[in-house]
């Protein structure tokens, strides 16, 4: 099957405007703004059972209907920070084809009534935001943005935004407080970004690979859409595989792919041909799942990585291989967090503090089970209580890894197999 | 009115408007969820973590709309996680659960985790014994620490703020109550996070550095001991103090403050005042303070005293017994029938009145030492029981003419920022620019002898809009010229049945309103009527000499000179009875703000010396004179003044200490709500009557 998203690997230039459209680009944007009404495209992006790529799979459609009418202006922002560890779909997708991101954002701002859109970038894409720049004045050229687009009433102003690397921004409401120019840290919710989002107005904040379904929804339907995938999953998605791997990547595949066939035969095998000791599903804020046959066969869809006690996520598949412990890698994930902790709420600022503490202990093979039990009851005493879902991430990794991996917490594997 | 919602709390039934946080509806039916973030004047951020309860919603039933029912009850849906207290508005039928065992955790689990990174030095911290974070901790927190004290976060515990706040980086728990106060309710964000993540640190971001004049209120609200003025830093222990209600006397605002008190072998067994704090008065000064008030007014105690009577004899003030002095004095009066009194508005109401009365018996002239016009107007046309800075908001108007409240009233300052906040319109006209301007809708900036004439344009201009208030306030100060009074008097006139209409003198002492609503009034020429005078007498550190505002020729013949008070200053040095007075901190009285609110204050420390209450020591003399003034208590002397003037019919020291519960609730056993700022137990004061 061709790509539908990483459709610069069959079409070489789809980075171009002209060939773009040669291959049917912005004709599902002329379609919505000039044969539909703003509901209808919110209705049928519903009917698709598309659900938002940046990991917490809400129904794009569903979010898009929260935006109120009466208050004015509406914002759609795209989140583009990327950050999570092990992900790396979103700069592909926009590097290699941007214009059907671009279309993506043009059409949810046509349905949800906004004008303006931004993209936030984390600072390390700078580069994918001049190239963004560049593309954006294409479009602007080419009658595609700007006032009265394709005749019609309907105006849209799309421009980039940077952060300033850190990892909290790909957080919603503290991305929208970056852009207003404070401080990176996450609001409080409720009220959520469409009730009160950018400047305190209604503002739809998707993913990158979220919005470049939405042209193929409105070009090809709902019902096509559905098709594709599970039937709580539908679509395409693409899987960040990263890891003890022979050929990392991003892989674009139908929801419902298993962990064997993305590791296997996309992937390549592990690498040494070692066996899966675990699967983190979604990147470093993901629950770690041993990598049994019964995990290898799970096809990859929201409610089936579920009862693994897991989550899809944005789908950034981290493998390990039996080559390391378990603590080396929640010692990784907590030096990360404790790293990018933003420190507005307790929990989370001292939490993480505090584990990287026991985990170097744990690490360096002093009173092993002790700290063990600490770091265990110190994890989960974050959980529940952090003031934006960063915090409780920072706590998957550690408890399932010492739950289901006692093995590698024990006094004499301290100081034992570290990558 | 608000829509009223009842919900449970703790098992207890609670009715609240709509829209009130959960932790003010406790607290309102006296059920305390710690707080360390949160703080009732500022907008809620949900930080801190620590005010997290079980909440449970009735369950509804989606088809019909209704109340799903259990045993005859409603039933009520948990959620899965705890919510903020401090974040979640209450709902109809919402039952909180702030002391569950889940609920009871969680306090105790965050109070953990805040103690990983806390010094726990309490015992040399300055906010030990009146400490959020103390009190809690032994309240709930664990006595054993599960974190390795080696590894405890460290960071620099000595960071000057600014000259008059220390920061303590290692106490600070990032609840940014201090930023958010520069940032919501003063509008100058002088103070910000810095890194982040556990090396989040409190910066300064202003040069110079810490710059507001409100840098003293983020010690009251900080609930640990990370920022600690420089005046009180390591100074005493909070328990080891006593409190005293006193007024702030170094403007017309008239702050209630608490002055705190110990006695101390630094200071030769004396008591002294080691710290001066808000008392809360949510129609004056809410919970807050100056720094001019909290850092500046123990600086007479470098000032000499003046502890017993002085007589010249032979061209040397010598020391006299009391009784001596005032017969001495007593017979210049006697003899001299052209006195003149010049006294300031240090003296309270009581001391006032009783050197009008003197003056008033000997035919002489009660003259305010202070030149600022405009005296008149205000008492005609000053504020009355229905004026509220805190209630201004839209359909609000104040006009500030030639003042720069920042630094002449700043309290007003932080107030009508607040207000226009809220939607009130400040209309700006002055020579200078002033820290308001920023919040004003309407601003004009002329030259120093254009302001009343621009005032007085006002009433036309479209753009100022005072036609359409429903309320307007006119402030005047005194730096525009004797016209500025009377164009501010005018623009009020021209505007009738507006009950909450005032003008407001920003004048440059405590009680300069009170003086003149006594019947005092200001002179254009000192010199000129002192040099006509034959006794001259000299009340509350009026110290014209010192001032340069007068000379007293050498040679030539000079009246009489009667001075009383506490200090020594150029004048009492030419003094030929010398009367010692106590200071505002070692007596009671009365003093009326700005606002013309009378308010009592009460003595702090033991008096000095001989020295006597200027009210007592008037009636002395008076009584030398054969006029019988009150002389025993200032509450005496109250009386005779509520009886003798329409303005302050009604009044006395019962009525000026009546107190009513005020919102928020503050001060009592958790200081972690609203700070350290002290509750008002000993009187709101009350409004002298309109003209």
């Amino acid at each position: 099957m061709s790509h539908l998203l990483l459709r610069q690997r069959d079409i070489p230039g789809i980075d171009q405007l002209e060939t773009y459209r040669q291959h049917g680009g912005f004709a599902a944007f002329k379609k919505a703004v000039t044969s539909m009404q703003p509901q209808e495209v919110t209705d049928m992006v519903k009917a698709s059972g598309l659900r938002g790529r940046g990991g917490a799979g809400f129904p794009t459609g569903v979010k898009w209907g929260f935006i109120p009418k009466d208050i004015l202006p509406h914002y759609v922002v795209a989140n583009a920070d990327e950050s999570e560890p092990g992900t790396f779909k979103d700069r592909e997708i926009m590097a290699g084809n941007p214009f059907q991101f671009l279309e993506g954002i043009a059409i949810t701002a046509y349905a949800t009534g906004a004008e303006t859109a931004y993209i936030y970038l984390r600072g390390e894409f700078w580069q994918v935001a001049q190239f963004l720049d560049d593309k954006i004045a294409d479009m602007e050229k080419a009658g595609l943005l700007g006032d009265k687009i394709f005749g019609s009433a309907f105006n849209l102003r799309i421009h980039t935004h940077l952060g300033a690397g850190a990892y909290i921004c790909g957080e919603e409401t503290a991305l929208l407080e970056s852009i207003e120019g404070k401080r990176g840290q996450p609001r409080i919710r409720p009220p959520f970004p469409a009730v009160y989002g950018l400047y305190g107005k209604p503002t739809v904040v998707n993913n990158v690979e979220t919005l470049a379904n939405v042209p193929l929804i409105v070009e090809k339907g709902a019902e096509w859409y559905r098709s594709l995938g599970t039937a709580d999953s539908a679509g395409v998605k693409i899987f960040s595989l990263s890891g003890h791997v022979k050929k990392p990547g991003n892989y674009e595949l139908p929801f419902g792919t298993t962990y064997r066939e993305l590791i296997y035969t996309h992937g390549g095998g592990v690498l040494d041909d070692r066996p899966v000791k675990a699967i983190l599903s979604a990147g470093a804020s993901s629950a770690g799942i041993p990598g049994a046959d019964r995990t290898r066969a799970t096809p990859m869809d929201y409610a089936s990585v579920r009862t693994l006690g897991a989550d899809l996520g944005s789908a950034s598949v981290i493998v390990i291989n039996d080559s390391v412990d378990l603590d080396w890698v929640i010692n990784k994930t907590i030096h990360f967090f404790k790293h990018e902790s933003c420190g507005k709420c307790t929990p989370c600022r001292e939490g993480t503090y505090w584990m990287m503490h026991l985990i170097e202990h744990i690490h360096a093979g002093e009173d092993v089970q002790a700290n063990t039990e600490l770091l265990l009851s110190v994890a989960k005493q974050m959980q529940n209580k952090c003031l934006c879902p960063l915090g409780e991430f920072s706590t998957m990794a550690v408890t399932t890894a010492i739950e289901r991996f006692p093995d590698d917490f024990k006094p004499s594997s301290g100081g034992g197999k570290h990558g | 009115m608000a829509k009223m919602v009842s919900l449970t709390i703790d098992g207890r039934e609670v009715t609240v408007p709509e829209g009130t946080l959960i932790v003010n509806a406790a607290k309102s039916a006296g059920i305390d969820i710690p707080v360390f973030c949160y703080h009732p004047k500022m907008e809620p951020v949900g930080m801190c973590r620590q005010c997290l309860v079980e909440v449970g919603r009735p369950a509804i039933d989606r088809a019909s709309g209704q109340a799903v029912m259990e045993d005859g009850k409603p039933k009520i849906n948990f959620g899965a996680k705890l919510e903020t207290a401090c974040t979640t508005p209450v709902s109809a039928g919402m039952v909180v659960l702030s002391r569950s065992e889940k609920a009871q955790a969680s306090q105790k689990e965050i109070l953990e985790f805040l103690l990983t990174s806390h010094p726990l030095d309490c015992p040399v911290c300055d906010k030990g014994g009146e400490c959020p974070l103390q009190n809690l901790t032994m309240a709930h927190a664990s006595p054993q620490s599960r974190f390795q004290f080696s590894e405890k976060h460290h960071a620099g515990k000595h960071v000057p703020l600014g000259d008059k706040i220390w920061l303590d980086r290692e106490r600070c728990i990032q609840c940014a109550r201090c930023i958010r106060f520069q940032d919501e309710v003063v509008g100058e964000p002088v103070l910000a996070f810095y890194q982040r993540g556990r090396a989040t640190d409190i910066i300064t971001r202003s040069e110079p550095p810490f710059d507001s004049i409100f840098s003293g209120n983020t010690t009251d609200i900080c609930p640990v001991g990370a920022l600690t003025t420089a005046d009180f830093r390591f100074g005493a222990r909070p328990w080891e103090m006593k409190a005293a209600a006193s007024i702030c006397p170094l403007c017309p605002v008239g702050c209630n403050v608490t002055l705190n008190t110990r006695r101390e072998a630094k200071a030769g067994g004396k008591v002294v005042i080691k710290r001066v704090m808000p008392r809360q008065n949510e129609q004056v000064n809410e919970i807050w303070i100056c720094d001019r008030g909290r850092f500046n007014w123990n600086a007479p105690k470098d000032m000499e005293r003046w502890e017993q009577p002085m007589l010249r004899r032979d061209g040397e003030l010598q020391a006299v017994r009391w009784s001596e002095a005032i017969r001495a004095a007593g017979a210049k009066l006697k003899d001299e029938k052209n006195l003149l009194v010049i006294a300031s508005g240090w003296l309270s109401n009581e001391d006032l009145f009783n050197l009008k009365a003197l003056a008033d018996h000997l035919g002489g002239k009660a003259r305010l030492y202070n030149q600022m016009p405009g005296g008149e107007a205000t008492t005609s046309l000053g504020a009355g029981a229905g004026t509220n800075l805190g209630d201004l908001g839209k359909g609000a108007t104040v006009v500030i003419a030639g003042a720069d409240l920042y630094h002449q009233a700043p309290i007003w300052h932080l107030r009508l920022k607040q207000a226009a906040d809220r939607g009130a319109r400040l209309v700006i006209v002055n020579s200078e620019p002033t820290r308001l301007d920023r919040h004003a809708a309407h601003l004009v900036h002329c030259k120093k002898d254009e302001v009343a004439k621009k005032i007085a344009g006002l009433a036309k201009d479209s753009e100022a809009a005072l036609d359409s208030a429903e309320t307007l306030l006119v402030f005047f100060g005194d730096q525009c010229g004797p016209d500025l009074p009377a164009a501010c008097a005018a623009l009020l006139r021209a505007r009738s049945g507006k009950p909450n209409d005032a003008l407001i003198g920003v004048w440059a002492r405590a009680n300069d309103q009170g003086a003149l609503e006594i019947g005092f009034q200001t002179t254009t020429d000192l010199q000129a009527e002192f040099d006509r005078a034959g006794v001259v007498i000299f009340a509350g550190a009026a110290d014209p000499v010192g001032a340069g505002a007068l000379k007293v020729g050498a040679g030539k013949k000079r009246p009489f000179m009667i001075v009383q008070d506490p200090y020594r200053t150029a004048t009492t040095n030419l003094a030929d009875v010398l009367l010692p007075a106590q200071t505002v901190t070692e007596r009671d009285g009365s003093f009326t703000s700005g606002e013309r609110r009378v308010q009592r204050f009460l003595p702090a420390v033991p008096k000095c010396g001989d020295s006597l209450p200027d009210y007592a020591i008037t009636a002395r003399l008076a009584g030398e004179l054969g006029l019988a003034l009150a002389g025993g208590s200032a509450r005496e002397v109250m009386d005779r003044i509520a009886l003798a003037l329409p303005n302050f019919a009604g009044i006395d020291f019962g009525k000026l200490a009546e107190v009513h519960e005020q919102l928020p609730i503050i001060g009592r056993a958790d200081l972690y709500y609203g700070g350290t700022s002290y509750q008002n137990s000993q009187g709101l004061g009350v409004h002298l009557q309109k003209a």
